[in-house]
């Protein structure tokens, strides 16, 4: 039996509904986030009135298999006025499914600050006027971490002033360090004045074949654990990607002038372990401890023998966006602006390009300091830092309006060739070439993650592309694939081992029948439910932006072909619109 | 030779709970609900993790504190708990000056760590072992 929690923050209200009906036709996660979703929003709503709702989902192996340890939030989101759709792991996954939910849907608004209490079957709303405000995000977490039942076991999402003040792109912190980047959910709880949510539970799950679900658990443990497959992210991090994509010319840098960086070396996963590392995490249920912490040191001014030790999360995205992106390579001080943008609750890769944007267009006297408020200049952390203070605390016309995305900033500011957003969501942090702009341009949420045209790109470095047809073929068929993945849910950084075989025997062993066509099947299904709500809640592809600086910069060591580019969107229009026609 | 579960290293602990699935699948069932072990932050992730478990005490505590002989004492330390006998009184959690009695809501009965070591399988980072006591 699925579980769905219904929350209503206007009436403070709640319940609880069997919707296994959804879980057996869509699996979990996405498949059946974008169902709740669909019943729940009109298209046309405003994404911060009490009309819009938070779905999360988690999947059939959550709890039950390693690295099954993602949450799916679905809104619609702030940002781009389109579907919203992000993934966090953390403790949110196994939290959720052992207080005995498959998904939460939250919708209403409240009259006041509030948290929600969720476990021992009940919900509790708490009022967190006292919260309401507090300078950083983690203060919010060790508060409610003292309050609260549930240690050990619990999940505790907050946002941060930028969520409260409404920018766009606002992030839920999940246990400090995880995070529902993207597309500003953190700006749906702000509108909501929703400031946190705690869930713990203790259910059982049983399972239907126990010796083949311990044979399985084995089979993929291992892999995690023994292979290769997830060396990557163990050793080092993501961050590696720094020097990898560096190497390759596909780190874009200031504001994607470049595609490499020549101080890249200060802000590598490689240096960043070696000088800084102080501590690895993992997610609940996965043994592979990608969340890199490093251990920034410093010192109070004028104060002797004073030191505070602070513990800054860092992966690949954000070194990008606040590293590369803003030229800045003194570590320390990229540390502490992750720093702060976490203390705030900003999506660090909108922030970094929101930044960068304003930075060239400061260099070129579109804006002033007027604007600003402070210097903005290639490295100067100081200045950076003292930009995102005003941007969360939206001191006057220009942060208001840079909060809004970079995209809306230069329509009314100018500058749009190098704004770089797509789709209205401000870029991640790959520069390979035409296989990721395709990516950011058609992707359910225009994220380097919904089809991996980097991934193409890396793998035909050095070679001919195929014609664009194909290319957009290969794209779709990732990103239909991925579909399944973020239904069970699984991290896409274990989509190595979760092959369609392996997914078909895992589910079996729990009594749930889908054989490898199936499951391919399913993920097109879901892919298709996904375009449908995204060109009702008005996406059009003539409207699609190429900001103009993709064309002028190497990606990958070669220039992107703009008319390739062109030809590869029509195609895909054509071919979506012919899947939806079929169904 | 009897031997005991030990917490080796509790620095490298990455909170994954790996240790808590494996012990609750000795149930054929998912989650942690049913575990024997407990992994927590002390005081947020960065801080890192405790983890909480039986340490087989040479005379526990708990066996002195149960009014059903429920609980008996295991060569090489530690209980072993008869169910049967078990009323549910909860006197063995206030024994347990380390909190490692946990409790299964669903039995009214409880958890306690029997020493098998089928966790240690699934600790990548060797924080946990079987000792030779």
């Amino acid at each position: 039996m699925w579980n769905v929690l219904y929350i209503d923050l206007s009436r403070r209200d709640f319940w609880v509904e069997d919707r296994s009906d959804l879980f057996d036709r869509w699996l979990g996660g996405i498949g059946v986030a974008v169902q709740l979703f669909k019943e729940e929003v009109k298209p046309n709503i405003d994404p911060l009135s009490p009309d819009n709702v938070i779905v999360f989902a988690v999947g059939p192996l959550t709890c039950l298999y390693p690295m099954a340890s993602k949450t799916v939030a679905v809104f619609k989101s702030p940002l781009t006025g389109n579907l919203g759709e992000s993934h966090a792991g953390g403790r949110s996954a196994v939290a959720i499914r052992m207080a005995g939910y498959g998904a939460i849907v939250i919708k209403g608004v409240s009259d006041m600050p509030i948290y929600l209490t969720i476990g021992d079957g009940a919900v509790r709303f708490r009022d967190a006027s006292t919260l309401w405000g507090i300078r950083s995000t983690v203060t919010v977490g060790r508060i409610l971490r003292e309050k609260e039942g549930g240690k050990g076991l619990r999940t505790i999402m907050r946002i941060g002033r930028a969520g409260e003040n409404l920018v766009r792109y606002a992030c839920v912190v999940t246990e400090t360090y995880r995070h529902f980047g993207r597309l500003g959910l953190g700006a749906v709880f702000g509108s909501k004045k929703l400031k946190a949510i705690v869930i713990y539970g203790r259910s059982s799950i049983a399972v239907k074949d126990p010796r083949l679900y311990r044979k399985i658990y084995d089979e993929i443990y291992d892999l995690a654990v023994k292979s290769e497959l997830m060396k990557k992210y163990h050793d080092i991090g993501t961050s590696m990607n720094v020097s990898t994509l560096n190497a390759i010319k596909g780190l874009p840098t200031m504001n994607l002038r470049y595609s490499s960086f020549d101080k890249a070396e200060y802000i590598s996963g490689e240096y960043l372990a070696e000088n800084r590392l102080g501590r690895r995490v993992a997610c609940s249920h996965c043994p592979v401890a990608c969340i890199h912490l490093a251990a920034l040191r410093e010192t109070y001014e004028k104060e002797p023998y004073f030191y505070k030790t602070t513990y800054v999360s860092y992966d690949y995205e954000p070194i990008y966006a606040l590293g590369s992106m803003l030229g800045i390579s003194d570590t320390d001080g990229m540390l502490k602006l992750l720093d702060l943008v976490e203390i705030y609750g900003l999506d660090a890769m909108s922030t970094g390009v929101a930044l960068a944007w304003a930075t060239e267009a400061y260099e070129r006297g579109l804006i002033t300091v007027n604007d600003t408020l402070v210097e903005l200049r290639w490295g100067y952390v100081e200045g950076y830092m003292q930009a995102v203070r005003y941007l969360v605390d939206q001191v006057n016309q220009f942060y208001r309006d840079l909060g809004l995305g970079v995209d809306y900033t230069a329509r009314i500011y100018g500058g749009g060739d190098y704004a770089l957003a797509f789709g209205g969501n401000e870029m991640p942090g790959y520069s390979t070439g035409v296989g990721a702009y395709l990516t950011y341009l058609t992707g359910a949420r225009h994220s380097h993650l919904d089809s991996a045209g980097y991934s193409l790109d890396e793998k035909l470095l050095g070679r001919e592309y195929p014609p664009p047809e194909q290319l957009v073929d290969r794209l779709v068929e990732e990103e239909a694939w991925r579909q399944v993945l973020s239904s069970l849910v699984v991290c896409f950084f274990a989509r190595g081992i979760y092959t369609a075989d392996r997914i078909a025997e895992a589910l079996k062993a729990l009594g749930v029948e889908y054989s490898r066509d199936t499951l391919v099947d399913l993920g097109f299904k879901i892919y298709e439910e996904k375009y449908k709500v995204k060109l009702d809640l008005g996406f059009k592809f003539d409207s699609l932006r190429i900001p103009k600086r993709i064309l002028e910069t190497e990606a990958g060591g070669r220039s992107v072909n703009e008319s390739y580019l062109k030809t590869a969107l029509r195609y895909f229009e054509a071919k979506v619109k012919g899947m939806l026609a079929r169904t | 030779m009897a031997k005991r579960l030990a917490v080796l290293d509790a620095d490298r602990c990455v909170g994954c709970q790996m240790c808590m699935f494996a012990c609750n699948r000795r149930f054929s069932s998912g989650g942690y609900s049913k575990s024997a072990i407990h992994v927590r932050s002390v005081g947020g992730v960065e801080k890192g993790f405790t983890v909480v478990v039986c340490r087989a005490c040479e005379d526990p505590p708990c066996v002195k504190t149960c009014p059903t002989d429920a609980l008996r004492k295991r060569v090489g330390g530690g209980v072993l708990l008869d169910p049967s006998k078990c009323i549910g009184c909860g006197r063995c959690i206030d024994a347990c000056v380390i909190g490692a009695v946990f409790w299964d809501e669903e039995k009214n009965k409880p958890i306690i760590c029997v020493h098998c070591g089928y966790c240690t399988r699934y600790c990548p980072y060797n924080v946990i072992g079987l000792e030779e006591v």
